[in-house]
């Protein structure tokens, strides 16, 4: 490669030059994709499972592909003129939110497995729309413009579209699709006008052009940039789900196949705050003042309006364990937002940013599990409501501990020591930011979750209801389904006996 | 006492720190071979009563080969780096403040572990109908007595807060699985109230790391809140004071103490008074008095008032309580009576002087025997006749335990007299004490007020003794023909289980200078920030 960057350099061709190393871990994904697709057409049915191995492979074969990007910081798609400027870095920040992706990624097609079968989807559809979704979610976090940045948010979202929609036939799943993407489309679609309004007062698309450009706009162009700030920022706030663009959730969420909002509501988050803090850190510090007291607003409504919806769900209706888990998922959005937000009050933004990493680590390793255990009940009880989850600890006794040491991370109480600690870095990035009243806000915020997660939780280990229902033979749980649960038990006691693995990201630079 | 190296030492408070989740965790595992006993229920039960019995040999142990020529310094410290993020270490150790309690801690759960053991095996023989599976009951044991040892045995202010989190989940678990009635709202209660308390307190602990630069109790202690500001230190202070005074409990945060107690199981409400009430003011004494002297200061008037409202408050319900027709559950009662004896011990630490902070550590150590006692006794006397209601328990003219139990009705007067402080028990030095320290308090504070605030103090040790007599005279008095139902004296069982309570109680009244000796040099280390 460094024969041919100096080639390009010497003869100043137009041509980038291409590491292809750096860009490996989305490019594995979305060649693995295409794969499958092809490889649909030709593969009989009946061994139609062969390409959930192959995407599984895929995923694998991109995670591994992080590995040599662990011993420094790689840049392509520079600039040929100058060579600072680039498209694509792969730095710390990028392998640590691509490993969350791709192994987010990784667990919910092992949670997909069996689904797909049972539930008779279409599986090279499935895997293609999964494997591109997943390519642009790791693509995202390299981006360092805001042309990529928005086509790494697309190819990210519009593939969900799809996912969500996949149960033919079913009214509320096309339903969901259609709220999912009228109102994501229109939320992109005001980025874009911010984009525009950005580029036009800066003359760049590339964030840390735009950094600089910023601090010297042209008088006339305040109301511009200033404007152009503000709306960039809308799609990515939709992603994450924040408040006022949470109503697509719940529905979302009952009406896609349970994987894939397993898959929304780790992945799909993470896309959204990775793209937050590259707009708000990287292209627009000089905007502090603008967007980090609009986050902050944002973060405590968020959490607030997730947390009093989960916690007035009631427990009889259909599907209430996925609503409980979508409304959380909102609640921890909100909690995630808090040191975006408080970045944009302290000098050095990076401790702050490495809190939210820290903190979406743990949410994703344990909303997964949670997900995974969900599915293991909706095998036995399709209507997953929080009644079918009564005396779980009898049926399946180490998946309702799973689900309890979960549901405290998620709550933040021993034994779920990570996320308590995961917790104390967000309390600590928002009163090292000045933001008490925040952090007060977010305390009475761990406060209800703490009632609706513990509540779940005690009813695992109550005695089963009368009618003996261990006496139905229990069907034999499916090898993938273990894994994932396994899987993400051990990452989830891993973490809370040393969470320093996670919580380093607090005081390492990682841009 | 006796000689014991340095890592020994270090080893046997891991131990005691480590080893009873160990054993939650074992005893969740099924039995190996040899090891069955008669049943599964068995086979559990005793290892409870084995891994609480190790921790308290550790504990008595440890406490030989303390050094007690020094109490004031920190002793069988480990000091090892956990998560440098966040500047969290594993930082052990026990002076003369945490080792009686460490020593209580250990004492009352093992006595419990042995109580449920015995009692087990007690009514194998009259079948009874089947509760929810003893293997959680231990394994929630033994976690909640690993939470409550790591409190007094940590001195890094995050690991305090997890080890004052670690018993909400047990204890909640406790009183919703194995309580009485109205247990789950009891249940809910506690934990709301404590979280509400606690996640408010973490705020203040992480404002004291973040302007001081470090989480260490050892160095803030030092530091004695000469690196932070008058505002920091009254911020942290009410913001930490909040989490401590609904935990200990102070008046008017103490809602939740008399529904947890009455819906409670025996064993549970014997270490929610005996051990984790005391976290509340372990922490006060701990971390509030040496680190943020300056705002302590500030709110110490604030603090000796709602102290001693609470001694009345508390000593008025009771005495409400007892009265004939009042329906008064002794349970409750026992609970409001705990609210009153915390005030006391409030009232110490608000004097802010070595006299009345030694006063508190006295009471809060007599506090737990005392009312562990009692809890024993009264759960001893609901399996007996069935309820706790006062009312029906007396009757027309008492109970009349003397007549029939007479080992029993002697007990229960004995915890009683012990509870309104009678000289030549546990309960009266740690209460005089307390009231001497408010007599004359630490400089800058008000004298008048705080006098105002001790008579009204002594005041209430009059009301406790008239309810404690109350309560006397309807159990334990009375005409047994008109008691037809028969009572079963003290079993054997039994009477293992609370003699060490009964001895301790009359040591520590007797011989006061065997605590005040440990505690005292320690804590004018701690108001002198570390120069003593």
């Amino acid at each position: 490669m460094t024969t041919a960057a100096t080639a390009a350099q010497e003869t100043t061709s137009l041509v980038q030059s291409v590491d292809w190393l750096a860009i490996a871990p989305p490019t594995i994904a979305a060649v693995v994709g295409l794969l499958v697709l092809v490889a649909d057409l030709f593969v009989p049915e009946q061994r139609k499972p062969l390409l959930g191995w192959i995407s599984l492979a895929g995923l694998t074969a991109a995670l591994l592909s992080l590995l040599p990007l662990l011993d420094g910081d790689r840049d392509t798609f520079c600039l040929t003129g100058d060579a600072g400027v680039c498209s694509y870095t792969a730095d710390r920040f990028t392998v640590v939110i691509q490993f969350m992706v791709l192994a987010g990624a990784l667990l919910t097609a092992l949670l997909s497995v069996s689904p797909l079968k049972d539930e008779r989807l279409p599986a090279g559809e499935y895997w293609f729309l999964l494997l591109s979704s997943a390519a642009g979610a790791a693509l995202l976090p390299a981006s360092r413009d805001l042309a990529t940045l928005v086509v790494a948010l697309e190819v990210a979202s519009l593939p969900a579209f799809a996912l969500v929609g996949l149960r033919r036939g079913d009214r509320r799943s096309s339903e969901a699709a259609l709220k999912f993407f009228l109102s994501s489309v229109t939320a992109t679609a005001v980025t874009l006008l911010g984009v525009s309004f950005v580029y036009a007062a800066t003359g760049t698309l590339h964030l840390t052009e735009i950094a600089t450009g910023l601090t010297s706009v042209d008088g006339d162009l305040q109301t511009l940039a200033r404007t152009g700030v503000a709306l960039t920022l809308v799609g990515f706030a939709f992603k994450t789900a924040a408040v006022p663009f949470h109503f697509w959730v719940p529905d979302t969420y009952i009406g896609a196949p349970l994987p894939v909002a397993a898959y929304l509501s780790v992945v799909g988050k993470a896309v959204g705050f990775t793209g937050l803090i590259l707009v708000t850190v990287v292209a627009f510090p000089s905007y502090a003042e603008v967007w980090a007291p609009v986050l902050a607003v944002l973060a405590a409504l968020t959490m607030t309006a997730g947390n009093v919806a989960a916690l007035r769900q009631r427990a009889d209706r259909d599907f209430s364990a996925v609503r409980l888990l979508a409304w959380s998922s909102v609640g921890q959005a909100g909690y995630l937002l808090v040191p975006i937000a408080a970045a944009g009050y302290v000098d050095d933004p990076a401790d702050a940013i490495g809190a939210t990493v820290a903190y979406a680590l743990m949410y994703a390793a344990v909303n997964l599990g949670a997900f995974a255990v969900a599915a293991l009940v909706a095998r036995t009880a399709p209507r997953n409501r929080l009644t079918d989850y009564r005396g779980l600890y009898a049926r399946h006794p180490l998946a309702a501990l799973a689900l309890g040491f979960f549901l405290l991370c998620l709550a933040g109480l021993p034994p779920g020591i990570i996320g308590l600690f995961a917790k104390v870095t967000v309390f600590q990035a928002a009163v090292d930011a000045g933001l008490g009243w925040l952090a007060v806000v977010m305390a009475l915020n761990v406060v209800i979750a703490l009632y609706y997660y513990l509540r779940w939780t005690a009813v695992l280990f109550r005695t089963p209801e009368g009618e003996a229902p261990a006496r139905v033979r229990a069907r034999a749980v499916p090898f993938p389904l273990t894994a994932a649960i396994v899987v993400t038990t051990l990452v989830g006691v891993a973490l809370s006996g040393a969470p320093q693995m996670v919580l380093r990201f607090t005081e390492s630079v990682l841009f | 006492m006796i000689d014991i190296s340095e890592s020994v030492m270090q080893l046997l408070l891991a131990l005691i720190v480590v080893g009873p989740l160990l054993g939650a965790a074992a005893a969740l595992l099924p039995a190996p071979p040899g090891l069955k006993g008669k049943s599964p229920d068995q086979a559990v039960l005793r290892h409870g009563v084995t891994v609480t019995g190790v921790i308290l040999i550790a504990a008595v142990v440890l406490a030989l080969g303390f050094d007690h020529g020094h109490p004031a310094t920190m002793q069988a410290t480990t000091d090892i780096s956990w998560i440098p993020a966040l500047d969290v270490r594993i930082h052990l150790g026990v002076d003369g403040i945490s080792l009686p309690l460490l020593v209580l801690t250990a004492l009352l759960t093992f006595l419990c572990a042995l109580y449920s053991y015995f009692k087990q095996q007690h009514q194998r023989l009259t079948p009874r109908a089947s509760g929810p599976s003893p293997k959680a009951f231990v394994a929630l044991l033994l976690v909640l007595e690993s939470g409550t040892l790591a409190t007094f045995a940590v001195l890094d202010l995050l690991l305090f807060f997890l080890a004052f989190e670690m018993v909400l989940i047990p204890m909640y678990f406790l009183i919703a699985r194995w309580g009485g009635a109205q247990r789950t709202q009891a249940a809910w209660k506690f934990i709301l109230y404590t979280l509400l308390g606690s996640v408010v307190m973490l705020l203040g602990l992480l404002l004291i790391g973040l302007k001081s630069g470090t989480f260490d109790m050892l160095a803030l202690a030092t530091d004695n809140g000469r690196g932070l500001t008058t505002s920091v230190q009254v911020i942290a202070v009410l913001a930490i004071g909040l989490g401590l005074a609904v935990k200990t409990p102070m008046w008017p945060l103490h809602s939740w103490l008399p529904d947890a107690h009455t819906a409670a199981p025996t064993v549970g409400s014997v270490l929610l008074a005996g051990v984790l009430l005391k976290m509340g003011t372990y922490g006060f004494v701990r971390i509030l008095l040496p680190i943020a002297p300056d705002g302590m200061r500030e709110f110490a008037p604030y603090l000796a008032a709602f102290a001693v409202v609470g001694i009345i408050y508390g000593s008025l319900a009771c005495l409400a309580l007892a009265r004939k027709g009042a329906k008064g559950d002794l349970k409750r009662l026992i609970a409001y009576s705990s609210v009153g004896h915390m005030g006391f011990v409030l009232l110490g630490i608000a004097s802010m002087t070595p006299t009345g902070v030694n006063g508190a550590l006295f009471a809060n150590i007599a506090h737990g025997l005392i009312t562990g006692l009692l809890f024993f006794l009264v759960g001893a006397l609901k399996d007996r006749t069935g309820t706790t209601d006062l009312d029906a328990l007396a009757g027309r003219t008492g109970q009349a335990l003397y007549g029939k139990a007479p080992r029993f009705g002697a007990l229960l007067a004995f915890g009683a007299v012990a509870s309104l402080g009678l000289p030549g028990l546990a309960g009266f030095w740690g209460e005089m004490l307390a009231l001497f320290g408010a007599f004359d308090p630490a400089e800058g504070l008000s004298r008048p007020a705080f006098l105002t605030f001790m008579a009204i103090a002594a005041f209430g040790t009059l009301l406790t003794a008239a309810y404690m007599l109350v309560v006397v005279r309807r159990i334990c008095m009375g005409d047994p023909q008109e008691q037809p139902q028969q009572l079963a004296d003290i079993q054997g069982y039994e009477f293992a289980a609370w003699t060490p309570l009964v001895a301790l109680t009359v040591l520590a009244g007797l011989w006061p200078a065997l605590l005040l000796s440990l505690t005292d040099p320690a804590v004018h280390k701690l108001l002198s920030g570390g120069k003593a």
